[in-house]
Formats: structure tokens, C-alpha cells, sequence
């Protein structure tokens, strides 16, 4: 079962050849056995998740069902679960129950999907390998002694090893993407607006999107179409008519252009990853699509700029966490004062310290202009290259990430480093455009993702482009082992 | 040595939508602590602010009112501060891109010329929640049913240079968020508060000196003491060779004095920045337009239109344009008696605006209304009800005995106008009385009043005492 696509077992679901009850428990088991050795869920909803797939058969007997209702699905722990524990990965909220559901856990459940569990993830999302969970690294199925990226390693690892069709997940500076990358699977962040933000807890407000990881384009199209749309609780949520991202799948590419950014194959890319890249750039070539060079001028800024921006609304964003009214809170405070250093102290871990700092720096009196509207003025500078690239170009594509996944430990001790994970993807996030990362070869056995950015509010497209490769490759459907 | 202070007001008027500036929970006053608290107002994780349009419009309504400029994007910024009763660790409030800017208002000084008042901006902002420090033993209640309530933020230019215009300014802009139906001007419940930034300097100086920020000024009263208190404070620190610090102070009305909170150097760096989760406030020109039609006749405008089409004197037009319910009495009072706006004017004031003080009742709740206050001087105006006896009738409607003619009707209190009634019974006081008759005959004309007097009496107050005049005259000296 876990080896069908979605539309394989959305099919056999609704021909009552099979149920989601036994679906769901085939998943559940293998959550059992096999998340020991990955570490992908925090919590696994198992009552909840039976249930959820008996009300699911009832509604396939009624004739109710839409195209993913019985699928089982995976949350990434920062989408609010109603009477669940949502932890965002932090010791902060170890002991927090939403009072409510995220807007995108609701379109999940009201569609029908059933949700296995709440998986793993960097603290607040503040990470790009997973080792920043208050509950331990994810390890990666392709190499246990690897992680699988981050921030959304769990939703990664746990559709890589099959122990889930689809998860949901976020995307702050490369969070989907990057993990995607490094897991072997595919991921896609829509454009900023796509998917509602409310329910999902913020690391960083004007970047954050949420997305879906799944075993191929098809699959994920699918699970976008049910969470895409305008949402009158969210602000920055953006008014479109509802969009089936499945429908335009196989559209042929004949004369599509494909730009390639001269600063996304430069200095600090590993050759071979580079090498897988150019290998499915000449796939897209046969496929009919033409090439042509862009400049993204403003690349290396990209890495400064975040690091400015996303810390600073997350200095804001977290200050609610102060011991008071939910999540962790020190023992006998003796006043106020107290009752906040301590709480803080406790709940957050390093990597979230050192962006809560950085970030009340930046918005300092006296600083405020020399860092803050700088990194908004790069922001503009940065959005404008992608508008020129987009000129002449459909889609961009580069690697995801400049290396294929590292060894578990290897950059924690160095935060610049581990930040230039992201260097390509980053500066989506400033942009606010949709991407995608799917797989594209391995290098001495570890995954390689394709990155493929699109222009605004054109995830269509962008399904369509790496679906028409899904079908001429097999990178996708490849399973690590002992995950087959 | 001669001081002069500098005084400038930042005014918070709480809009009186139905619902919170960022979610649905209700505003309704006084309810349980945290019933009207929902996640958005909790600050939960994952919850998004979403703008209440009507706030909107209730500031653009203000900033038309006082002239000022309305931006057409403005822009809402997160100011970051760590307290129990703020939940989300930071207030949403505008900041460098304000709605409302450069707005005036005038004011009458107590030498009676008009003065212009420079308000700087108007922002909106949602308000905290509210510490409980003496409910609980040593610990703090918090009750976030405020959190999140819409405030118009008002502040003005350091205008004002003596305590009766700060005071006459205050008025001003409570009367016009009143007329505007924006705010209820509830001082006791906190819906309009005041901030006061004092500071004195040297007649003639031009440099203005440090100022103080008062706090805790939640009626006008306490607004005039602690500026007076501050005032003086400030001038005993001067003139004894010390120097003002820049600091908050706390007013504490029992004790009226003002007390420092904290200096500038302890004040918060607030760290304000655009808020990423709204976007720009946009106000389009069809807007503007719409709201700009439907703005109600102001005080300044009814208090001309008061002089010139009712002949009221400048106290009767600004007292009566004080507030539109008390406008909207005096007109339909007007309309309903046909009697002189005067006559009118001088009731609403004096009876009862004395009996309203009295029962501490609010004119809108008046137990006698215009129509039957209008009922009443109709009769007065076309004399069938003498003055002194419309006091017995305004007394006995304010009870509830009915409408005017009813009264009159119950109790007999109908003006005698018949002359023969009257010349009967100025007859025989003149009969009863023949030594003041001497006494008025002699020159002694001030025994008049004692005939009036008596006549009047034997009428049981009834006769037209004008009439009774007349006619003792003629026969006295006949």
C-alpha cells in the first residue's frame, strides 16, 4: 500500500477495494516499527486516526468523497491541532493542547484526510537539519547517520521511508525544499498568500508559507488543491479563484523556457550535485524546453538579508512565550521579572536564543535603520531580479541545496555554515515566489534535488514542469532501504 | 520671575464598534473577567490579527472633522514590550504612518477669543488588558476582556499655555468623538482617557523646556488638578535652581500630587517595525467621499447655525452645543412649543438641566422629554400657564403625572384671564384695604407689590399677574 501513489490508492478507496481504516492502520504500523530508527513524529495520533479514517469510510459509503478523503497525512508540528499537543519542537509548548485547529489542519479534515501524527521538526522552525528539536534529530532513511534537513525533517523523513503519503509542512527560507532535497522526495512552497498562515505558529510572518512534501508532483498537486485558498482569518492570505493544481499535469513543454541563474552554479556547489542538475536541465531540453541564462544579481545578499528580517519578526513573534499564560514556566518565580528570564531561559533552546537576540538587535533604537531597512531595501533589490529573470524565463532552475545531506553534528557547531544551506532558496522566501524541489539523482547514494522557482501565484505550472519529468525518471519512486 | 506653561494633551478615545479592532470578540463593558477574551485576543500561538473595517472609518470620520490629512495607506507597526497584560508581548499600533495627521481644533480661551488647537496625529491602536493587583494575595490577576478594544489615539502640538485651555481642548474633542458617535465619552469606564505632557519655561523664551508626562488622568477634574499640581511642582524645582527631569509621572488623586513612574533613561526601547501579519490600512478617495457626506453637523457649525437662527446669546449657543443629545433636546423643544428659542433655552438650562444634576440622570434619559417640556412652555407662551405654576407642572411631569395640559387640567392651575374675575377680586382688596389705598394715593406707589401680592394670593396664584397689575393701577389711581 505505502508504494502506491495517491491517485492508485484514492481510487481503490473509493472502489471499496480497500478502506481507510486498513490504510491507515497499514501506516500506523509502520510508524511503529520503523519511526524508532528516524525519530520523524513527536506524536503520533493513532485514536484520533482511526477514527478519523471510520468517518472517512462512512462518507466514501455516502458518496461523499472528495479525491483524498480516507488518505492518511502527517502534520508538521506547528499547525495548531485542536485537543492535540502542538509543540512547535520546542520544550516551550512541550505541554501545549491547541485550543483550535489551524486553518489548514481544518481544510484537512473537513476533506476527509486523516491525520497519523504531528512530526518533527527544528525549534520553531529555526533550522536547516532538524537537530534543534527539543525532542532529538530526525535521522535521515537514506543515511542514519545523516539528518534529513530542516525545518520540516520529520514531515521529510517520514514520506521518504514511506511511513506517510503526504505531510504537510512550512517554508521560511528553504525549510520544504531543503529537506525535500536532502530526503529524496518532493516538496513544494507556494507563493506567499497561496495558503492560510492562521493556526500555524510564526517563526517569521512575511516569509512563512506552508506547503506539502509527497512521493511525486501528482501526489502533491493533489494535497495542494485542498489546502490553497483565501482564508478571511489570515490578513496576508490572498483572494484567487480556487484552483485544481492536478488538472494541468500533463501539458506539454514544448518551448518552455528555463532560466538557470549564473549565481546558482557558481563557487561553493558541490560538483556532482551540480552534475546531477545539468543531467535533468538536458532532460527538460529533450522534453522541448529551451534554456536561457539569468542573472540574480543580488544572491549573496539574499543570506544577510534573511538573516536580518527573519530574526527580527521572530524576536517580536516569540515574545508570547513568557511564562504567563501557556507553554513552560519556571518553577516558584520570585516576581515578574524572574518568572520571564527563567521561563525563557528554559523553554528555548540555543539556535532560538541567538535569533531572538539578533533580531532585538536589529530592531534597536540606532540600529533600526542601519539593519532592518536595509535588509527591506535588499528585500525590494532582490524581488526585482527575479522580476527581470522572469522576463525571460517560465521557471529557474538550480540545485536545491549546494551539497547533498551531511553527517548528523557536522554544522551544529557552526550557524554561518549550516545558514548557507540555504543559499539558493532563501531568497524565494524575500520574494515570496512559489518553488518546488524534486528529486534528480543521487551522489554516492544520497539524494540530489532539482530546484524549479516559478513566477508568482504559477504553482500550475510548476506541478506540470516537474511532473512531465516524473514521468520520464524514476529518482522519485526510488525508496531507501529497509524503507521499501 | 513670570512662568509659562507649556502643555500638550494625547488623548485615547475607545471606538465604540461592537467588536474588538483585530477579532470578534465582543467590547461590551463590565462583563466576567476573561469571558470577552478569545484566542486572538489571548495571544495563542498560530492566531492572526484581522482589521475591523468599521475602526477605519470612525478615523477617517474623526480626521475629517478636525481638517486634517488622511493618509491613504497607512500602516500598522508592532510596538514590543514584555508585560503580564499583554499578551502577544507586543501592542499593534501605527507609528510612522498614522491615519489621521495634522488636524486642528479651536477652542475658546476664558477671555472668550478663539484659539487653534494643532493636533499632530491620530492613530489607531488596540488597547492592553488589565492587572488586578488587590484581588488576589500577592499575586496579580490578569483580565484580558479589554485586550484588543479599538483606541483612537489623539495627540496634540504642545499648544495649550495655561490649564483652562488644556481643559477647554479636552472638552472639545470629547464633544466632537460624541457628535461623531465614535466614542461614548465614558470617562468612569475608561472609554476616553488623558495624558498630559506639562513642562513650564520663562515668559518670552521660545525654547520649550523638559516636560513631564502625566498619567492616571481619567476624569476632567483630575486632568485640571494634576496639571495645576505639575505646573507649580515645576516651578518650585526652577525657581529653587534645580532642573525638570524628563520622566512619567503617576497622578494619585487622593493624595493630588503627581509622582515619578520612571525616568527617560528607564523608558522601554520599543523596537516599533511594520506589523508583517496586516497589510496597509487603505482609505480610497470613494471612500473618503462616502464617509465625508455622512458626517453629522459638528459643534462649532450648530453653534453658529445656534446664534444665528435661534437669536441665542454666545453662552446659551456653546452651552446648548455641548452635546448633540442636549442640542438635539433644546431643538425639538423649539419645534414642539413654538415658544421663544429663549424661553426655551433658559428652562432647558435652569429647571432642568437642575433637576437632570440632581438625579444624576443623563439628558437622553430625561424623564421629561421635549415634547413634554415643548407641551409645557406652549402653554406658558400662549398664557395659560404662568410661570411660577409651569415650576409646580415641570415638577409634577418629571413624576410621571402626564403631559402638560393634563396637569393643568388636574389640578386646576389654568391662568385666570377673565377681567371680571379679576376685577372682582381686585375689588375687594381694595375694599379690605383702605389705609394702603391712602398710603398709594399719597405717592407711596411701592404698596403696588402688597396689592399684587394679595390678589395674587386670593387667586390661588392663578390670575395673570399682569392684568391684576394693570387694572390696580387704574383703579388705585382712578
Amino acid at each position: 500500500m505505502h508504494i502506491k501513489s495517491v491517485s492508485e490508492l484514492s481510487q481503490a478507496l473509493r472502489a471499496k477495494k480497500l478502506s481507510s481504516r486498513e490504510l491507515t492502520e497499514h501506516f500506523l504500523k509502520r510508524i511503529e516499527e520503523k519511526d524508532p530508527e528516524l525519530n520523524a513524529f513527536i506524536t503520533v495520533t493513532k485514536a484520533q486516526a482511526i477514527e478519523q479514517a471510520d468517518r472517512a469510510d462512512a462518507m466514501i459509503a455516502r458518496g461523499e468523497a472528495g479525491p483524498l478523503t480516507g488518505i492518511p497525512l502527517a502534520h508538521k508540528d506547528l499547525f495548531c491541532t485542536f485537543g492535540v499537543r502542538t509543540t512547535c519542537g520546542s520544550k516551550m509548548l512541550d505541554n501545549f493542547i491547541a485550543p483550535y485547529d489551524a486553518t489548514v489542519v481544518e481544510r484537512c479534515r473537513d476533506h476527509g484526510l486523516v491525520m497519523l501524527g504531528k512530526t518533527n521538526m527544528d525549534e520553531f522552525a529555526m533550522g536547516s537539519s532538524n537537530e534543534t528539536s527539543y525532542y532529538g534529530p530526525v535521522r535521515n532513511p537514506w543515511s542514519l547517520d545523516r539528518v534529513p534537513g530542516g525545518s520540516s525533517g520529520g514531515a521529510a523523513a517520514a514520506v521518504a521511508a514511506r511511513l506517510s503519503p503526504l505531510a504537510t509542512c512550512t517554508d521560511t527560507g528553504g525549510s520544504i525544499r531543503q529537506p525535500a532535497s536532502l530526503s529524496g522526495i518532493t516538496g513544494i512552497k507556494p507563493t506567499y498568500g497561496r495558503v492560510s498562515r492562521y493556526g500555524m505558529i510564526a517563526f517569521a510572518s512575511s516569509l512563512d508559507q506552508a506547503g506539502v512534501m509527497a512521493l511525486s508532483a501528482a501526489d502533491a498537486a493533489l494535497l495542494l488543491s485542498v489546502m490553497a485558498g483565501f482564508d478571511e482569518r489570515d490578513s496576508t492570505s490572498v483572494e484567487r479563484l480556487e484552483e485544481r493544481f492536478s488538472e494541468n499535469l500533463d501539458a506539454p513543454l514544448d518551448g518552455l523556457r528555463i532560466g538557470l541563474p549564473r549565481q546558482h552554479f557558481g563557487e561553493g556547489l558541490d560538483h556532482e550535485v551540480g552534475a546531477c542538475v545539468e543531467a535533468a536541465i538536458a532532460e527538460y531540453k529533450r522534453m522541448g524546453a529551451k534554456i536561457v541564462e539569468v542573472d540574480l544579481e543580488n544572491t549573496d545578499l539574499s543570506i544577510p538579508a534573511y538573516y536580518v528580517v527573519a530574526p527580527a519578526e521572530a524576536s517580536s513573534n516569540l515574545a508570547r512565550y513568557d511564562g504567563v499564560r501557556f507553554g513552560h514556566r519556571a518553577e516558584n518565580p520570585q516576581g515578574l521579572e524572574d518568572l520571564y528570564k527563567r521561563s525563557r531561559s528554559q523553554g528555548f533552546g540555543a539556535e532560538v536564543k541567538r535569533r531572538i537576540m539578533i533580531g532585538t538587535y536589529v530592531l534597536s533604537a540606532g540600529y533600526y535603520d542601519a539593519y532592518y531597512l536595509k535588509a527591506q531595501q535588499l528585500r525590494r533589490l532582490i524581488k526585482e531580479d527575479f522580476q527581470r529573470a522572469f522576463d525571460n524565463a517560465d521557471v529557474l532552475m538550480g540545485p536545491t541545496s549546494p551539497s547533498v545531506a551531511f553527517r548528523l553534528g557536522e554544522k551544529l557547531a557552526d550557524p554561518v555554515t549550516m545558514y548557507l544551506c540555504d543559499i539558493y532558496t532563501n531568497a524565494v522566501n524575500l520574494a515570496g515566489l512559489p518553488a518546488m524541489s524534486i528529486p534528480a539523482g543521487f551522489v554516492k547514494g544520497m539524494p540530489v534535488g532539482l530546484h524549479i522557482i516559478g513566477n508568482y501565484f504559477d504553482e500550475g505550472r510548476l506541478l506540470n514542469v516537474a511532473h512531465r519529468y516524473q514521468q520520464i525518471t524514476d529518482w522519485h519512486s526510488r525508496a531507501p532501504k529497509g524503507f521499501e | 520671575m513670570d512662568w509659562e506653561p507649556v502643555i500638550g494633551l494625547e488623548l485615547h478615545a475607545q471606538l465604540s464598534t461592537k467588536s474588538k479592532i483585530f477579532s470578534g470578540a465582543s467590547t461590551a463593558y463590565g462583563a466576567a473577567p476573561n469571558t470577552q477574551a478569545c484566542a486572538v485576543d489571548l495571544g495563542l500561538p498560530g492566531v492572526l490579527p484581522v482589521l475591523n473595517a468599521e475602526v477605519v472609518r470612525m478615523a477617517v470620520k474623526f480626521g475629517l472633522a478636525i481638517n486634517a490629512n488622511i493618509l491613504p495607506r497607512s500602516v500598522f507597526a508592532r510596538k514590543n514590550y514584555f508585560y503580564p497584560d499583554l499578551p502577544k508581548g507586543y501592542q499593534i499600533s501605527q507609528y510612522e504612518l498614522p491615519i489621521v495627521s495634522k488636524g486642528e481644533v479651536t477652542i475658546q480661551t476664558e477671555s472668550g477669543e478663539l484659539k487653534t488647537i494643532g493636533v499632530t496625529r491620530a492613530h489607531l491602536e488596540e488597547d492592553a488588558g488589565k492587572s488586578v493587583h488587590d484581588a488576589f494575595p500577592n499575586v496579580t490577576g490578569i483580565d484580558l476582556n479589554r485586550a484588543g478594544t479599538p483606541l483612537l489615539e489623539i495627540v496634540s502640538e504642545p499648544d495649550m499655555r495655561s490649564v483652562s485651555e488644556a481643559i477647554a481642548y479636552m472638552r472639545k474633542v470629547h464633544s466632537i468623538v460624541r457628535y461623531l458617535e465614535i466614542c461614548d465619552g465614558n470617562m468612569q469606564e475608561g472609554s476616553f482617557r488623558c495624558d498630559a505632557n506639562v513642562s513650564v519655561r520663562k515668559k518670552g523664551e521660545s525654547r520649550l523646556g523638559t516636560r513631564a508626562e502625566l498619567k492616571n488622568l481619567n476624569s476632567f477634574r483630575f486632568v485640571e488638578r494634576a496639571i495645576e499640581y505639575e505646573i507649580e511642582r515645576q516651578i518650585e524645582v526652577l525657581e529653587s535652581g534645580g532642573a525638570v527631569i524628563q520622566e512619567t509621572r503617576l497622578y494619585d488623586a487622593d493624595a493630588n500630587e503627581t509622582r515619578s513612574m520612571r525616568s527617560k533613561e528607564e523608558a522601554n526601547d520599543y523596537r516599533y517595525f511594520p506589523d508583517p501579519d496586516l497589510l496597509p490600512v487603505e482609505v480610497s478617495a470613494d471612500l473618503l467621499a462616502e464617509i465625508k457626506a455622512s458626517l453629522p453637523e459638528l459643534p462649532d457649525a450648530k453653534r453658529q447655525r445656534f446664534s444665528a437662527d435661534y437669536a441665542l446669546n454666545a453662552y446659551d449657543a456653546s452651552n446648548l452645543t455641548g452635546t448633540h443629545e442636549l442640542a438635539d433636546f433644546f431643538e425639538r423643544t423649539v419645534e414642539v412649543s413654538g415658544a421663544s428659542p429663549k424661553l426655551c433655552a433658559n428652562w432647558i438650562s435652569g429647571e432642568l438641566a437642575g433637576a437632570l444634576n440632581r438625579a444624576g440622570v443623563e439628558i437622553d434619559q430625561s424623564p421629561v422629554t421635549p415634547e413634554l417640556l415643548g407641551g409645557m412652555l406652549k402653554r406658558v407662551a400662549d398664557k395659560t400657564l404662568s410661570g411660577k405654576l409651569a415650576k409646580q407642572v415641570f415638577e409634577a411631569m418629571w413624576n410621571g403625572e402626564g403631559r402638560a395640559d393634563a396637569v393643568i387640567e388636574a389640578r386646576g392651575l389654568k391662568q385666570v384671564t377673565d377681567a371680571t374675575a379679576i376685577e372682582a377680586l381686585v375689588d375687594a382688596v381694595i375694599a379690605a384695604n383702605p389705609e394702603q389705598v391712602a398710603q398709594y394715593r399719597d405717592g407711596k406707589h411701592k404698596v403696588l407689590g402688597f396689592f399684587v401680592g394679595q390678589v395674587m394670593k386670593d387667586s390661588k396664584g392663578k390670575a395673570n399677574p399682569g392684568q391684576v397689575n394693570e387694572m390696580l393701577k387704574k383703579k388705585l389711581t382712578g
